[in-house]
């Protein structure tokens, strides 16, 4: 028995039953760095081309806020372009960024690592994944070049318009949207089946599921829901084309358009919202739990300090996934549904908010009394804090029928939806990127231009959502490229829609503080140690930073404690890494 | 949406039970429980307990998610069948011998399994060939259904059956197509004489998956007879 009292701690690591698996060392410079096989490669190219996509992204949304806050000062804007801009904003935000970086980048690069594996389980399916998500993402921007550009239907896609004449891009842009969601689907099936098979079968020796990181089971989860929300989103996206390209009626009523009776009818759209609706609010949690999973792991790394209540996080994070099936409707209060529908997924909404206002205390209760390190990683984890719960809580607001029917298309669902997306889940990759940077390039980076940057997104962040509730709740409409004389808009909302412009545009700028850093610490920044935080987790425990191919040098780790051993009472460090028995552990 | 609210709902029975029968009598904090608790925990087979292959837990998950495609297409065709418009088809007959077709390439999958069980090469040759023949014989037959089916006027998307029919039976096909490409790299593995067990991993792989795809279709059949 040892003397230090650690939490689940063992001299004992089971034997490996099952042999090593081989990998393919590649010769080549292609080889290596294109055609890669090797996780972590593929992790970065697929970060790479999601922040790549999302800073278009990023433009669109400045051009959508300079529309917004100085209206009609810019001729390049005009009603028709601005939709194709909202919908293309809204769509690569929410699946070629957010999803493709947490499940993509950081699955692929954490997994293996904090699992203990030399790679994925599916070397060569993992690199199909990749150039099948970058087919999706040169798929999609395709759509912005050919005749009628970009389809402008919103990036929930509602028919009938997004499929009828008067709407933007009803030729080839819906088209290819469709045809790159499908393709981007097949890659993420690619992809997940790679996490899930590697958390459950690739775990080192001594390795358990209850002593996995927070981050390996929120990215875990968030993929067993991808697997099964996006077939939701194939099914109405393959209809939807059939209704356009060959005229059957899944979801066109009997309408008139154009002053033409068109050939459809039967069909409703109301099933396209219930099918899109039940892969979106999953969707949202495929984003959230990766980030909720992550930043429990920065929280506790800079804290010093286990996280709190380990296993009700855990099981925190498998409610969530499993009730996030059962919400879906608060999507559509207003559609016009049995309103009884509404009754019942309000239930579902508010109790689905308990497990995740669990996760909230957990986190702050981490926090107290911890030994808090305010570095850059530190100071956007617990921005995410402060952030989510203040997205969340508009969440409840929302999910009340009755509430939500004077509320639904505002601003203030939109200031609600990106407090939760947008801001918190982004606050937490930039933690993560600032966290694991030194492991994955070898070298720190600049500390004083990453708080400028900490600093100028989070309270930049506060200034343009939490007015736009205030326009929410006056009323204003989303989606609608001017507002003119309105009798229930006041004149100060015109005001307060260009100070959120303004606060936006700084923001955006203030990213390139980040993007500066990262590349120019590559080459200045200062060498890092293995392991600078001196944090538990197996992925700073590699024989090699940045590590190589293979991972952990000759011999994998065995695991002989849990993934939170900071502070722990008797021992000399405040820390003991997962990897550490403890016979040789220091004592004090 | 309640075939697909009751297969997750099971699914996620599933998936729930195993997690915590893994997790929940874990107490890491009691001295001499904390030895045991530790196990690599990895999901096993339930007929031998060694650790289950990943190729075929990777089919088990991939055969999970073809599944919520398949129930979401049924809960789609079962909401849309509801509305006063639906007219039901008349299934081409062709349907009934093309069934008949891909039972009988399930059986000589099943055929080729057992015999690489056994080791016999002959027969995992001729169970897969055959069972692949057949399997293009039911693509085929499926086309020439879809094409008596537009000759008789039954492409004019005036019911909204006729759409479903063609997206039904196309899904199924194209994943019968994904199956065949995977079975031609189970014969490149018996051209190229590679070890038994990996033909056997295969040939398991590819015959369970077709079974899979039988068993869809005779659902998505019985569905399209009986509505």
């Amino acid at each position: 028995m040892s003397e230090t009292t650690a939490h689940d701690a063992v001299d004992f690591a089971p034997p490996s039953e099952l042999e090593e698996m081989e990998l393919y060392h590649a010769k080549t410079w292609i080889g290596k760095y294109v055609w890669s096989q090797d996780a972590k490669v593929i992790a970065i190219q697929y970060g790479i081309t999601a922040i790549g996509i999302g800073l278009v992204a990023l433009v669109l949304s400045v051009i959508m806020r300079l529309q917004l806050g100085f209206p009609h000062s810019f001729s390049f804007i005009d009603p028709s372009n601005y939709l194709q801009f909202v919908t293309m904003h809204g769509m690569i935000m929410v699946v070629y960024l957010l999803t493709a970086l947490f499940l993509g980048g950081f699955g692929n690069y954490l997994i293996p690592l904090m699992v203990g594996a030399r790679d994925m389980v599916f070397p060569y399916l993992n690199m199909i994944s990749y150039w099948v998500y970058l087919a999706a993402v040169l798929i999609l921007v395709a759509s912005f070049f050919v005749p009628g550009g970009a389809t402008g239907a919103g990036w929930t896609l509602y028919p009938p318009q997004a499929i009828s004449p008067g709407t933007p891009g009803v030729g080839g842009g819906i088209i290819l949207m469709l045809l790159s969601l499908a393709v981007f689907i097949v890659g993420f099936t690619m992809g997940g089946l790679n996490y899930v098979v590697t958390v459950l079968q690739a775990r080192t020796r001594g390795m358990s599921l209850m002593r996995l990181p927070l981050t390996v089971w929120g990215i875990f989860i968030a993929t067993i829901l991808a697997l099964l929300a996006f077939p939701a989103l194939l099914v109405s996206a393959i209809m939807m084309l059939l209704d356009l390209l060959i005229g059957t009626s899944f979801f066109m009523p009997a309408m008139v358009s154009l002053g033409e009776q068109t050939a459809y009818d039967g069909g409703t759209p109301l099933l396209f919202q219930h099918l899109f609706w039940f892969f979106g609010h999953p969707e949202v949690y495929i984003v959230a739990l990766p980030a909720f999973g992550i930043v429990s792991d920065l929280l506790s790394t800079h804290a010093r300090k286990a996280i709190f209540g380990y296993r009700m996080m855990v099981w925190a994070i498998v409610a969530i996934g499993g009730l996030s099936f059962i919400v879906w409707a608060h999507h559509m209060y207003v559609s016009g549904m049995n309103p009884y529908f509404g009754f019942f997924f309000a239930t579902t909404t508010l109790i689905i908010a308990v497990p995740t206002a669990l996760k909230v205390y957990n986190w702050v209760l981490t926090l107290w009394r911890g030994n808090i390190r305010l570095n850059v990683p530190m100071l956007f984890a617990i921005g995410f804090v402060f952030t989510f719960i203040n997205g969340g809580l508009t969440g409840l607001f929302l999910g009340n029928v009755t509430v939500d029917l004077p509320l639904s298309d505002t601003y203030f669902v939109i200031a609600h939806f990106h407090m939760v997306m947008a801001v918190s889940p982004v606050l937490v990759i930039f933690g993560a990127i600032y966290h694991w940077y030194p492991k994955i390039t070898g070298r720190m980076f600049d500390e004083g231009l990453g708080k400028i940057h900490f600093w100028m997104t989070f309270l930049g962040t506060y200034a343009i959502y939490y007015p736009m509730h205030y326009l929410g709740l006056e009323g204003l409409p989303r989606r609608y490229f001017a507002y003119g004389d309105t009798a229930f808009m006041s004149e100060s909302s015109q005001d307060l829609n260009a100070a959120i412009s303004i606060a936006a545009i700084i923001v955006a700028l203030a990213q390139l503080f980040f993007l500066y850093n990262m590349v120019v610490s590559l080459w200045r920044g200062k060498k890092a140690d293995d392991n600078p935080w001196e944090a538990t987790t197996l992925e700073w425990q590699t024989a090699d930073t940045p590590p190589k191919h293979g991972n952990f040098g000759p011999e994998l780790p065995a695991v002989y404690r849990w993934a939170y051993d900071y502070g722990v009472p008797g021992a000399a460090d405040d820390y003991i890494p997962q990897n550490v028995p403890p016979k040789d552990v220091k004592k004090a | 949406m309640t075939i697909t609210l009751v297969f997750l709902a099971l699914l996620m029975g599933v998936v729930v039970w195993w997690l915590v029968k893994q997790t929940i009598n874990i107490t890491p904090w009691v001295a001499d429980a904390a030895t045991e608790s530790v196990r690599e925990e990895g999901v096993r087979s339930p007929f031998t307990t060694k650790p289950l292959s990943n190729k075929k837990l990777a089919l088990g998950v991939f055969l999970a998610v073809a599944t919520s495609l398949f129930a979401l297409f049924i809960s789609a065709y079962s909401m849309r069948m509801e509305y006063p418009d639906w007219r039901p088809l008349t299934e081409p007959s062709l349907l009934w011998m093309n069934t008949g077709i891909l039972v009988l390439s399930s059986v000589f999958l099943q055929w080729a399994w057992n015999g690489a069980k056994r080791g016999e090469l002959q027969t995992v040759w001729r169970g897969v060939a055959v069972g692949g023949a057949f399997s293009i014989a039911f693509i085929v037959g499926q086309m020439a259904a879809w094409d008596q089916l537009a000759s008789s006027g039954f492409f004019s998307m005036g019911n909204p059956a006729n759409g479903f029919f063609y997206l039904l039976t196309g899904v199924h096909a194209l994943h019968l197509i994904g199956g065949l490409i995977a079975l031609s790299r189970t014969v490149s593995r018996l051209w190229r004489h590679e070890d038994m067990e990996s033909i056997e991993l295969g040939v398991e792989l590819c015959a369970v998956y077709w079974h899979y795809l039988l068993v869809i279709w005779l659902i998505l059949f019985g569905l399209l007879l009986t509505t």
